[in-house]
């Protein structure tokens, strides 16, 4: 763990054993210890899991216990954040778990269910307050409102880009399926947008939507400027546009030629062909277009702070404008679970969608 | 009745088929051979408008292809294809619904449609009426899809190489299956094949075609027995044609009184058999039995005279 006088200077480094009187510390480490030995067990899924899930409680026992220990007596404005070795080992012991649940092959409605789990898990633990001594949490304590405002402003960058580029990307795409020349001419002018650097596609859209808020008569009404939501909005279903078309383009041709073909024969209309063979058929690959999407927005969503488009990134450019490392991890932390959950929940949304084809034996 | 009024299909100045007329009468099985190239699948596939035929004109019962849109006309004929084109991702009764499906029918008639024609091709309704196609063998997919294109009881059946696909084995069975399913619904079929031996088992009617034309069309045992050109005579093979012709005659038509010793035919079988039986017993006869009691026999001589009188 790192004690620090304040938030912005660096703190010294306070070993586990040390935080804390070793009636406390002890059942922790051991737990760790525990987890870690278990969790190397090659062959027993099971046991590995559990192992992980132990030193994962192991290691909050210490957050938990360590936190108010250390701050006792260290000053109003003092910070207690993890250290290095505590990533390390939640890194590793995330890892165990992600692979022994892995191995494990759970369904799609067990990993729904997995995935409930540890939100709940999570959201208790943050819930309760035996955490709010860790300096991230005391950002979070100061910026309340904000955060609840921000968070709102991330999603709806993330959610809101992804639904427009399915509103634009799914038509375009089916065009595209059907007409060979408009795919020629398509799919290379979304590939070269997806090239330009995320950073440089902000900038862009600051002269752009700029100009266009300054000429079109009632653009900046509806909130068209250089800087703000829609410039960062904008950039982001631009990013999102070549995983939409492509993965539909794809999708749609993945069908068998014979069905397509006796689709035809048997006096389907187009549009009839579209909703009742291509698209069923091609829905997991389309599916996986909008995963794509979606982390990738999730995760773009913070650059969007550097244009005053809102959401995490916010926090995480304050942060680095002030070196405090706790604000830069408030804005990124969020940003990495929301990106993880929204992965499982499509993977999820991936599987159910795939036809039920069990070979026969 | 079924009339292909002198039709041609020209692409990109290359003549696919030229000029073909011929009469499919209802209730019969035409069968359309020819190589690869010979333009037999575009005519086929002139007939549901998969293809617009450049010039000329089909008739189903007197009305003219062009008068509907195509897609409505499709759906009054059923069409099955090599390597069956089932839906994977619909249960083998949706496939089978498909076409009632579009024409609307009533939920509990496609119901009993669906399990009627399973029960038809010998596959249980409640076994296989949910599974998908990819849990079934290669020639109950065929099967499902020959269903499928029987489902709304189309005035023709249209069918590209339905067989291509499967081993000699499971061919020959859906063969069978096939004629007898067609002499009990009374169907009018149209058949693609490039397997001679298919069409004279098949046929009531054999097309020829040769480079986009149609060289004969007539029953099996003329185009045997009489080949239009070098070409057809070639299809049909010199060597096997008495065999090929004996295969379409049956039995009953040499049959004479008489008790032999030995493992008897049916009266349905063919004069191949009969003299397959004499060869392999070295016989000169072979006994016939109708329902278990025999009726008569088949003598070598008598088959070698009835060939005799075609050549």
């Amino acid at each position: 763990m790192t004690l620090a006088a304040n938030r912005i200077v660096e703190g010294a480094g306070v070993a586990a054993w040390n935080i804390a009187p070793a009636s406390v510390t002890v059942p922790g480490i051991v737990a760790v210890l525990i987890g870690l030995t278990l969790g190397m067990s090659a062959n027993r899924t099971r046991l590995r899991l559990s192992g992980a899930v132990l030193g994962q409680a192991g290691l909050l026992w210490l957050l938990m216990q360590g936190a108010p220990a250390l701050l006792d007596g260290a000053g109003d404005y003092a910070r207690v954040s993890p250290a290095v070795g505590f990533w390390c080992l939640l890194v590793v012991l995330m890892l165990l778990m992600a692979d022994a649940l892995a191995a494990l092959r759970p369904g799609p409605l067990q990993r729904g269910a997995l995935l409930a789990v540890v939100l709940v898990v999570l959201g208790a633990v943050l819930w309760s307050g035996a955490l709010s001594d860790l300096s991230v949490l005391k950002e979070y304590a100061g910026r309340r409102d904000a955060f609840l405002s921000e968070c709102m402003r991330h999603l709806g960058l993330a959610f809101g880009s992804l639904a427009a580029a399915a509103v634009i990307g799914f038509p375009l795409g089916v065009l595209c399926h059907r007409r060979a020349q408009l795919r020629g001419a398509t799919l290379p002018v979304l590939s070269f947008l997806q090239t330009i650097p995320s950073l440089a596609m902000f900038g862009l859209m600051i002269p752009i939507l700029g100009w266009v808020g300054d000429t079109v008569p009632g653009a900046q009404a509806i909130g068209i400027a250089g800087i703000g939501f829609a410039p960062a909005f904008l950039a982001l279903v631009l990013y999102s546009l070549l995983p939409v078309v492509g993965n539909t383009v794809a999708g749609l041709a993945a069908a068998p030629a014979a069905a397509i073909e006796a689709a035809r024969g048997m006096g389907m209309t187009p549009g009839q062909r579209l909703l009742r063979v291509e698209f069923p058929l091609g829905l997991p690959i389309i599916l996986t277009g909008l995963r794509i999407v979606l982390v990738q927005n999730i995760g773009l969503a913070v650059i969007a702070g550097l244009i005053g488009g809102g959401g995490f990134g916010t926090f995480v450019f304050q942060g680095l404008n002030q070196t405090a490392t706790d604000l830069i991890l408030l804005g990124a932390l969020p940003t990495v679970a929301l990106a993880l959950a929204a992965a499982t929940v499509m993977d999820i949304l991936v599987d159910l969608a795939r036809p039920a084809r069990k070979e026969i034996s | 009745m079924i009339e292909i009024d002198r039709i041609t299909k020209v692409y990109e100045g290359q003549i696919a088929v030229e000029n073909v007329s011929m009469t499919v009468e209802t209730g019969t099985i035409t069968v359309i051979v020819g190589t690869s190239g010979s333009g037999k699948t575009t005519l086929l596939r002139m007939i549901n408008r998969l293809e617009e035929p450049t010039s000329g004109d089909v008739r189903i019962n007197g009305d003219s292809t062009r008068s509907v849109r195509p897609h409505i006309l499709r759906r009054r004929i059923g069409y099955a294809i090599q390597g069956h084109g089932l839906f994977p991702h619909h249960t083998v009764a949706r496939n089978i619904a498909a076409v009632p499906d579009l024409l609307n029918w009533p939920r509990d008639k496609i119901r009993a449609r669906v399990d009627e024609l399973l029960a038809l091709f010998s596959m249980d309704p409640a076994q296989f009426r949910d599974r998908y196609p990819a849990e079934l063998s290669g020639g109950q997919q065929q099967r499902v899809g020959v269903a499928r294109a029987l489902a709304s009881r189309p005035d023709l059946l249209l069918m590209d190489e339905p067989f291509g696909a499967l081993d000699p084995i499971i061919r020959n069975r859906a063969q069978e299956d096939l004629r007898r399913i067609q002499q009990k619904l009374g169907s009018t079929i149209m058949l693609v094949t490039h397997d001679m031996e298919e069409a004279i088992r098949l046929g009531d009617r054999v097309a020829v075609m040769d480079g986009g034309k149609l060289v004969q069309h007539g029953p099996p045992a003329e185009i045997i027995t009489r080949p239009a050109t070098d070409f057809v005579a070639n299809m049909v093979g010199d060597v096997e044609r008495p065999l090929r012709l004996l295969s379409l005659i049956p039995v009953i038509e040499v049959m004479e009184d008489g008790r032999v010793e030995g493992a008897a035919l049916s009266t349905q079988a063919s004069l191949r058999d009969a003299l397959s039986a004499c060869l392999w017993t070295g016989r000169a006869e072979v006994p016939i039995e109708r329902d278990g009691v025999l009726v008569g026999r088949v003598t070598l001589d008598a088959i070698r005279a009835r060939i005799g009188s075609h050549a």
